[in-house]
């Protein structure tokens, strides 16, 4: 049976054939679908949100050690969340198969940065599949855990933006029966301490010896001949790329990406009398194929930033001099077109936070989520934003060397507070902070689409789940300060921010109104605006909310008055507390004259 | 089946159903016997920010972008939108383009920022087939604004050489029971509009 699947519709269905047993992540863009897909379709899969990529990683560990074959998936950064049980889980190997699927972002359509998660594969000496479409990220997985079964290792699955979100058509496979393996208690393979640790690193480099063979036999590493005196060696989405442009020339395609098969690409480039390396970010490939002595070229061409395209490639094969014409899009470029970032929604609770914070003139830390929004222009009141759960730490760094005489706010959602902040705000306890932390509870975890977390009270299953409260948690770790307020109470949210950054110690700014967007829509009586009693201040218009846009009605300077679109108002009532001449009103309490 | 090839890129804003339509024209692509690819990146695009989705339509497709320069169809829900993406579009391509006006809040909160005025025009200026449809009123009429999408597949379908049946089965299956009639409906009225018609 044929089916359209995206990349990580496919990984789902290649965990599914391969009878897998347990899967755990937190998500994180572009990943987030391959659980969310595991959750809604193949209810015989254990399928669980962690609070972040380092727990979800334990969690598989101890399942593929308990007998069943375990999936972990995580964007590129959370492998870094990840690293420690990571680079570790390498020595133990497996026993029950392991795969861990690294989602990068070239080009950082949703991340702060494009780090190139190959060089982890290199780093921890794991073997690496890189799929470069649907059907191959559904073949791959099943391949990935009959080699982590094979060779006693966890493997890196390494998917790109492109490939994740990216359909095509999937042929499909039934799925195998798998029956766990048995437990053994082996201490020597599992415990970890360091005269346990010495004879497993040796394990390891006679495993990365075999994986070295495997490399060069695997039919994941093929050639497609086409008579060219150019060879093309490339991997993941750069492949399609590359035969889109110059589908004639010849192709070394790698799909198992550590150990690299050396002995086949010194045939592949001695048979060629060009060989370009087409690899999107980093020098991966092409560095290790120098290094062996072997010529070849590529970043050079193509460049190490951001993702390719196939006009990407084609310039590079331009440059190269393999290909003559390099035909330009015929029609120019708009020039002066208007951006259109994105926004918190109308209604958004995480409004009322930054219209307050701006107005207080503190030092705001930041963090990731839909609120990292509020840096945007005409909010405009974040003052850094590193990884997730930074904000906490930045806060307390920032403060103790006074960076404002304002005060020093870090600013955190629910799911990322879970996730890293709790430690940040046990360290303000401990280290007598004056921090002032918000929690901005929307009681989802939105930014990439909506997922359960602890304190939601449902599993991704969609069971009923434990619930750890924020406000228990928050009290229970030492802090004597915590104050509820309503996020769309904009007097109430700024006096008490005022207020916590002047005590000094450690408090907590607990918001709490839900995202109106997820798991619900939320939609309470539209506001109007009097256009009679509109003076056109654009006080509104600097809340950034996308139902208040420019009228056609101007005051006596011309400058436009403001109108509420009634379609998307969700009655959230901000824009009507900062208007100055009380223009904006309930629907039902507008008298037309 | 033609040995043709069609890329078609569709923008949008957040929300506007851009994802939604892309899927219903990669599903007719397929079970008409073409191998489909498309793309689109999920994410901050969804908080009113563009939304595109590249379709790769063919024998066999590799990449599953358009090259930039390459789409033989620009579909857009807005007009604005259709204009910032003419550039992926060849000269002798064809643009659909609905007369969908969304004005984000920075253009209204920040001097010197300007949403263009006819943008429709400014698109027939550089490209040869422009057909802009009011979407909106059309979907209007039936009574559902949501139907813009399935209107402005109509208007594609003149293009493309998948039999109406097929689009049709399609559509059903991705609609709501209750909504199949009224869809029916839009998608014709969509193919109902025809270059020429807008043009003259
Ligand atoms: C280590 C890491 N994992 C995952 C992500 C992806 N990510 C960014 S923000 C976010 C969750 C934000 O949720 P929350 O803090 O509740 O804020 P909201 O979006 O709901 O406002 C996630 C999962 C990331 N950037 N880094
Ligand atoms: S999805 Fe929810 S949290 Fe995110 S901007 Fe919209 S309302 Fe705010
Ligand atoms: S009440 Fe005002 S700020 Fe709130 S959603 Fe409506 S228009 Fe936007």
């Amino acid at each position: 049976m044929k089916e359209l699947l995206s990349g990580n519709e496919a990984v789902a269905r290649g965990v599914f054939e391969a009878g897998v047993k347990l899967a755990s992540a937190y998500p994180g863009t572009p990943s987030t679908e391959i659980m969310e897909t595991i959750g809604a379709k193949f209810p015989s899969i254990y399928a669980q949100w962690s609070p972040n990529e380092k727990v979800a990683y334990e969690v598989g560990v101890g399942a593929s050690i308990g007998g069943g074959r375990a999936l972990v998936t995580m964007k590129h950064v959370g492998l870094n969340v990840a690293a420690d049980p990571y680079m570790t889980h390498a020595y133990t190997g497996v026993n029950a198969g392991f795969l861990i699927v690294s989602a990068d972002d070239p080009e950082m359509h949703s991340s702060q940065n494009e780090q190139d998660n190959r060089y982890f594969a290199k780093f921890a000496n794991v073997p690496m599949l890189e799929p470069s479409d649907s059907q191959e990220s559904k073949d791959m997985i099943v391949t990935g855990y009959e080699l982590s079964e094979m060779f006693d290792t966890p493997v890196l699955y390494r998917m790109t933006t492109r490939i994740s979100h990216s359909k095509g058509i999937v042929e499909l496979d039934d799925a195998t029966e798998t029956v766990n393996k048995e437990y053994v208690k082996d201490a020597s393979k599992y415990v970890m301490i360091p005269s346990n640790a010495r004879g497993r690193h040796v394990v390891i480099e006679e495993r990365i010896d075999k994986l070295r063979k495997f490399s060069e036999n695997t039919l994941m590493n093929f050639i497609e001949e086409n008579g060219s005196k150019v060879g093309i060696i490339t991997s993941g989405v750069s492949y399609q790329y590359a035969k889109d442009v110059a589908p004639d020339f010849d192709y070394l395609k790698l799909g198992f990406t550590n150990p690299i098969p050396l002995k086949k690409i010194e045939a592949f480039v001695n048979s060629h009398d060009v060989v370009l390396v087409v690899e999107e970010l980093e020098p991966y490939l092409e560095d290790q194929i120098k290094a062996a002595g072997i010529k070849v070229e590529g970043k050079k061409y193509f460049g190490n930033l951001g993702e390719l395209s196939p006009y990407r490639v084609a310039e590079g094969f331009h440059k190269a001099g393999v290909i003559d014409a390099l035909k330009v899009a015929e029609i120019g470029v708009e020039k002066n077109m208007f951006p259109r970032p994105p926004v918190l929604c109308a209604g958004c609770p995480h409004r009322g936070a930054f219209m307050a914070l701006k107005k207080a003139g503190v030092a705001v830390a930041g963090d990731i989520g839909c609120y990292t929004l509020g840096a945007l222009e005409p909010l405009n009141a974040m003052d850094t934003c590193v990884c997730m759960g930074a904000s906490i730490g930045n806060a307390i760094g920032m403060e103790k060397v006074q960076a404002s005489d304002k005060g020093t706010v870090a600013v955190i959602g629910d799911s990322t507070f879970f996730h890293s902040g709790i430690t940040g705000l046990i360290d303000a306890v401990y280290n007598k902070s004056n921090v002032t932390v918000m929690i901005l509870d929307n009681s989802i975890t939105a930014m990439t689409g909506g997922q359960e977390h602890p304190s939601t009270g449902k599993t991704l299953m969609g069971k009923e789940a434990g619930k750890v409260d924020i406000a228990t948690l928050v009290k229970a770790l030492g802090v004597k300060r915590l104050i509820n307020v309503d996020a769309y109470d904009y007097e109430q949210v700024l006096s008490t921010i005022k207020e916590e950054v002047a005590t000094p110690e450690p408090s907590v700014i607990l918001t709490s109104r839900p995202c109106v967007l997820m798991p619900a829509r939320i939609m309470d009586e539209p506001f109007v605006i009097d256009s009679e009693l509109c003076t056109a201040c654009s006080a509104c218009f600097k809340i950034s909310c996308p139902a208040i846009s420019a009228s056609e009605e101007t005051n006596k300077h011309g400058r436009p008055k403001a109108i509420i679109d009634q379609s998307i108002c969700t009655g959230c009532t901000l824009c009507a507390q900062v208007c100055p001449p009380e223009a904006i009103m309930l629907k039902s309490q507008f008298v037309e004259v | 089946m033609s040995n043709k090839s069609y890329s078609i890129l569709i923008v949008g804003v957040g929300g506007q159903g851009v994802l939604l339509a892309s899927e219903i024209i990669s599903e007719a692509a397929m079970r008409f016997g073409y191998d489909v690819k498309k793309s689109e990146v999920h994410g901050m695009s969804q908080r009113g920010g563009i939304v595109s989705s590249h379709i790769k339509i063919a024998d066999k497709v590799y990449a599953p972008t358009i090259r930039h320069g390459q789409a033989d169809i620009l579909i857009s829900f807005e007009k604005a939108e259709g204009l910032r993406a003419l550039d992926w579009m060849k000269k002798d391509g064809v643009a659909i383009v609905s007369q969908t006006e969304l004005v984000p809040a920075i253009v209204t909160s920040t001097k010197g920022l300007e949403y263009p005025k006819n943008p429709v025009e400014k698109m027939r200026e550089r490209a040869d087939k422009v057909i802009s449809a009011d979407a909106d009123k059309i979907a209007a009429e039936l009574g559902n604004p949501r139907l813009v999408n399935t209107i402005l597949l109509g208007i594609l379908s003149n293009y493309m050489p998948f039999p109406t049946d097929l689009w049709i089965d399609v559509i059903r299956c991705r609609v709501k029971e209750r909504f199949v009639e009224i869809n029916i409906q839009a998608f014709n009225r969509g193919r109902d509009v025809k270059l020429s018609a807008v043009e003259a």
